[in-house]
């Protein structure tokens, strides 16, 4: 699956402002660090302010910092502020969902989306934390390699 | 795991096998947090998972102070699924009171200090999606979506949750 560009920039954000916890950071540090559009990142912010996750800090050194506890504060919280997530509901009129075809694939549908949403409610910002520092994802690009070889070599 | 694994950690917290008097304090904490006193399943439980020399099952205890705080079931299991074998744990509670102060943390280290001793790499479980709680304690652990999908059917059959409920309450 894929998120919206404004979950994942909110995501970062937030990611850095807890991995940062005694500093303030301006969101084109963020910006600059991830290479995306700090206009953008402006925007993200803004509504995660509204939402109370990040405080701004005004004047000369201000920035951004995080308002919430990153033990208590899971990836769906931060999600859906910007983009639904999880089963949606069917009462939105579209017909096909009525046939039998239909509502067969809404309940394949949603069995993918309960898993989405737990997976999303279930991992904090410090989990998050922990796992950026494990790097789980540079062992599996290790153990790819030779399959990805074994299979060009047939 | 020896039998007589205990958390090394300092202060008045210690994690350490069950013993048949921390039977009633088991049934009572598991109570309190579920709401059912399955008092036939911590009996077998207690059978088959107390502490003996070279036995692949644990069951923990988190006591302080003489009051048990948390629990933790686990086990070595060997192809179930097909897979080698690897550490199971089945439940893991703390007091709600007591929640927040690291005894989850201290019975799962203890636990899977034990699954290494047997030689197992992995440890796994299953968990409610809607589970919350519980399912963030584990991914705090630093699980993550293991190799299978857990699927299920309803079974045809007039009453069979009301026997459950029944056999859990004998």
């Amino acid at each position: 699956m894929k998120l919206q560009k404004a979950s994942s920039f909110a995501l970062y954000a937030v990611i850095e402002l807890a991995a940062n916890p005694a500093h303030q950071l301006a969101g084109t540090e963020i910006a600059e660090k991830y290479g995306i559009s700090a206009h953008h990142l402006a925007k993200v912010l803004r509504d995660l302010g509204r939402a109370g996750i990040v405080d701004a800090v005004r004047g000369v050194g201000g920035g951004y910092k995080l308002a919430v506890n990153p033990k208590r504060l899971t990836l769906l919280d931060v999600i859906q502020i910007f983009e639904p997530v999880g089963p949606q509901s069917t009462a939105n009129g579209d017909p096909e969902i009525a046939t039998d075809a239909g509502g067969a694939l809404r309940t394949v549908l949603d069995e993918l989306d309960d898993h989405t949403l737990a997976t999303f409610r279930s991992i904090t910002i410090s989990t998050m934390l922990k796992l950026m520092a494990r790097k789980p994802w540079a062992n599996a690009v290790r153990a790819a390699r030779p399959a990805r070889r074994a299979a060009s070599n047939r | 795991m020896k039998s007589g694994a205990v958390s090394k950690k300092p202060g008045a917290l210690r994690i350490r096998p069950a013993v048949r008097s921390d039977m009633q304090a088991l049934i009572a904490l598991d109570e309190e947090i579920t709401g059912f006193a399955k008092r036939k399943y911590w009996n077998e439980t207690f059978s088959r998972h107390r502490a003996r020399p070279r036995s692949p099952r644990f069951l923990l205890v988190a006591e302080d102070n003489g009051s048990i705080e948390g629990f933790i079931i686990g086990e070595v299991r060997a192809w179930e699924f097909g897979e080698p074998p690897c550490g199971w744990i089945f439940a893991v509670q703390v007091r709600p009171k007591t929640r927040l102060k690291g005894v989850g943390t201290q019975l799962f280290e203890v636990l899977c200090d034990a699954f290494r001793r047997t030689g197992v790499t992995k440890v796994r479980t299953i968990m409610a999606r809607d589970n919350h709680l519980v399912l963030s304690f584990f991914r705090s652990q630093g699980m993550m979506a293991g190799p299978f999908i857990e699927l299920e059917t309803a079974l045809d059959g007039a009453n069979a949750k009301e026997r459950l409920h029944e056999a859990a309450k004998s």
